[in-house]
């Protein structure tokens, strides 16, 4: 098997939380990512799911190297990024992009969608410029929007249009990897399912890496070839998408895969989604043991004192938890 | 009588581009404690007709046309700004669909939190610090005496998410409306809001439209749904005829579209075409271009909408006259 693209060892991005209203002093560390090791393939689309605040867009933002790393290394075709300079990461950065959770924030309001297209097709001299109109107005065919729209500001259009607009500056550069942190949950099912065959296409065409942050759990099982959950900064369980939706073996994973919303009204109502019992977990005061233990149906005293390592359950799949072989 | 009574509502963006209308028409009611879901076409108008119901389309370039929004008495489209101003942000509270953009980055969570109960009631700063603090706990916000001194970025999106609905919910408002609330959720989350949501309304009656692409979510909550194509109404039924037995041809493909009813590894079904430009004059129905049961008598003819059975109004006219 050739070398992964993209190698996460042993990865952990720390923040300190601050207090007091004058005087800000630090009174705790919030373990946004606590050792994450994970090995993405060439080609390969990787679903990223867990529950809001376990530390999705901070691993993101750690790979793209937008935060700074606290522990390990993430490597990209064997170039540590965490040891990299300045100009280095500009070189790699072209290989990585990024697609936000939010489209409003990340694009420039005064840009229009020319401008922004164009952009980093200028900075990084993809094209001569006498190719870059042509190359701009196929970008934009290629996410669904007219080239009448390119005159227009990102304040003109909808969320939904938005989002393409910032998915097809991801593309401009035509890098190995894109990291997308939710490119689809602001769309409708239509222009969403439009998105996803297009990722899907360039994975396909383009031999692209794709890592796909997404809260909607039949979107991501749908994309992806393998799922990674996490839960409060670790990785609960890795493995092949399909089995993991439909076989969970992380008591986690499992109580995630029953709260998906069904689609018939009356099925809905008769048998209510299991919400997960108890609070989800601060991550000032993480759970000693398993993080999951004061929400796990299926608790027993060690779990309490002993954190599961993330360990070989069946072929190609991976599960932290103590109590795998009994459940 | 309905709590907010929609009559023909049109907003459009006058830009150098043209005149371009967002809401073209949309007429609906909402009842006292009812919930109204909201969906359709990305850029059909849902935002918009939000806006303009809380007053915050930008003027210019957008414009209110014509059409009135009663709300107990007072036309929320032509009223003063004191009138205005005593009902929203109190009996009518908004949660915006980009977290970031709708919470200051340099005030801290506490501060944005409590400020609709300083404005609206009379209350003690520690009074307000105290509801504050209960209204994120309830959205499921931990340690939130401490989180309620960080900064917005210090939060997750989820977690901002939160923030907005706390401070939406935290003057008890006779109307949410609440614009793609928990698109931001994982779906364990996302079911504990909804719960706040449901208990809330039965507690305080608080009727609830509810804008979403997640026709799952549609399910679970919402009494009666509407579907926007285009800066129109293009149907309307209670919830479970709407996903029983849809009509109309773009509600009809909106469900095919759903990714879970779909294979894995084949490409996801998807609506052909572009949706139609909201500025140039179009005669016919606005799906007529992307519909499989066109005639051409539909790009001649604009449907209005109108009753196909005693819950549901479809704005089709080969629905209508019972062709399909
Ligand atoms: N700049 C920061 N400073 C302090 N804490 C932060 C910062 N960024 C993130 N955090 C914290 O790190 C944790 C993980 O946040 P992250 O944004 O990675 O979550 P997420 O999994 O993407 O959640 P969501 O699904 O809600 O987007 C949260 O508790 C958050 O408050
Ligand atoms: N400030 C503005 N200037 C010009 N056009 C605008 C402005 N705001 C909105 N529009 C246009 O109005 C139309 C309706 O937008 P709206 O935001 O209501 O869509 P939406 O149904 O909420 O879509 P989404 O599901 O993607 O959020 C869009 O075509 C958009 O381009
Ligand atoms: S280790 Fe224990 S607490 Fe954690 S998921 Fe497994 S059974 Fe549950
Ligand atoms: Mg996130
Ligand atoms: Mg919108």
């Amino acid at each position: 098997m050739s070398s992964p693209i993209l190698q996460l060892n042993d990865v952990q991005t720390h923040f300190p939380v601050e207090s007091g209203f004058l005087f800000r002093h630090q009174t705790g560390t919030i373990k946004a990512v606590d050792g994450i090791t994970l090995h993405v393939q060439r080609g390969e689309v990787l679903g990223l799911v867990g529950e809001s605040g376990c530390g999705k867009s901070t691993l993101a933002r750690t790979i793209m190297q937008l935060v700074p790393t606290t522990a390990g290394t993430v490597l990209l075709e064997g170039r540590n990024l965490t040891a990299a300079s300045a100009a280095e990461l500009l070189v790699a950065r072209r290989d990585l992009q990024m697609i936000f959770q939010d489209p409003f924030a990340s694009l420039n309001p005064r840009l229009t969608v020319y401008a922004t297209l164009a952009e980093p097709l200028l900075v990084h001299r993809v094209v001569p410029p006498e190719q870059v109109r042509a190359r701009v107005v196929a970008l934009a065919e290629k996410v669904g929007l007219s080239s009448q729209v390119l005159g227009k500001y990102p304040h003109e259009f909808s969320g939904g249009q938005r989002q393409r607009i910032a998915i097809a500056r991801a593309l401009a550069l035509e890098p190995k990897v894109i990291i997308a942190d939710e490119p689809v949950s602001a769309l409708d099912v239509s222009i969403q399912a439009q998105i996803l065959n297009l990722l899907a296409q360039l994975c396909r065409e383009m031999n692209l890496t794709l890592i796909f942050i997404a809260h909607d759990l039949s979107v991501v099982k749908h994309i992806s070839d393998r799922i990674a959950v996490m839960y409060l900064g670790k990785i609960v369980e890795l493995g092949p998408a399909t089995d993991v939706m439909e076989r969970p073996r992380h008591p986690y994973t499992q109580a995630l895969v029953s709260a998906i919303p069904h689609l018939d009204p009356d099925l809905l109502r008769r048998s209510p989604r299991l919400v997960l019992a108890g609070d989800p977990p601060s991550p000032l005061h993480p759970p000693t043991g398993c993080a999951f233990h004061p929400r796990c149906p299926h608790v027993q005293p060690q779990c309490r004192t002993t954190t599961p390592p993330l360990q070989l359950a069946e072929p190609q799949r991976h599960v932290a938890c103590l109590r795998l072989n009994e459940i | 009588m309905p709590l907010l009574e929609v009559t023909d509502l049109r907003t459009s963006f006058h830009t150098r581009n043209g005149v371009y209308r967002a809401v073209d028409g949309v007429s609906f009611t909402l009842a006292k404690g009812e919930t109204l879901g909201l969906v359709g076409e990305s850029g059909s108008g849902k935002s918009v007709t939000c806006y303009s119901l809380m007053g915050l389309v930008p003027q210019p370039p957008g414009r209110i046309e014509s059409g009135t929004a009663m709300f107990d008495g007072t036309d929320l489209l032509h009223c003063s700004p004191a009138q205005a101003r005593a009902i929203r942000g109190k009996r009518l509270a908004m949660i915006f669909q980009d977290p970031m953009t709708s919470l200051n980055p340099y005030l801290r969570i506490a501060d944005q939190l409590i400020e609709p109960l300083l404005i609206h009631e009379k209350i003690s700063r520690p009074a307000a610090l105290a509801r504050g603090l209960a209204m994120l706990e309830a959205v499921g916000i931990n340690d939130a005496a401490q989180r309620l001194q960080a900064y917005p970025h210090e939060f997750s999106g989820g977690m901002r998410q939160r923030v907005m609905i706390a401070m939406a919910l935290i003057t008890r408002p006779e109307i949410l409306i609440a614009d793609e609330p928990t698109t931001a959720l994982d779906v364990t989350v996302q079911a504990q809001i909804l719960e706040l949501i449901k208990k809330l309304q039965q507690e305080f009656q608080m009727a609830v439209i509810f804008v979403t692409h997640d026709l799952g979510v549609v399910s679970g909550l919402c009494d009666r749904v509407q579907v926007m194509y285009a800066g129109r109404i293009v149907e309307t039924a209670d919830t479970r005829t709407l996903f029983r037995a849809p009509r109309h041809p773009y509600t009809q493909a909106l469900q095919r579209s759903i990714p879970s009813l779909q294979p894995k590894g084949r490409d996801l079904y998807t609506i052909p075409g572009l949706p139609p430009d909201l500025s140039k004059p179009n005669a016919g129905c606005a799906f007529a271009d992307r519909c499989a049961a066109v005639t051409d008598r539909c790009h001649a003819t604009a449907p209005g909408l109108l009753p196909v059975s005693a819950t549901q109004a479809t704005a089709c006219l080969r629905v209508q006259a019972q062709e399909i």
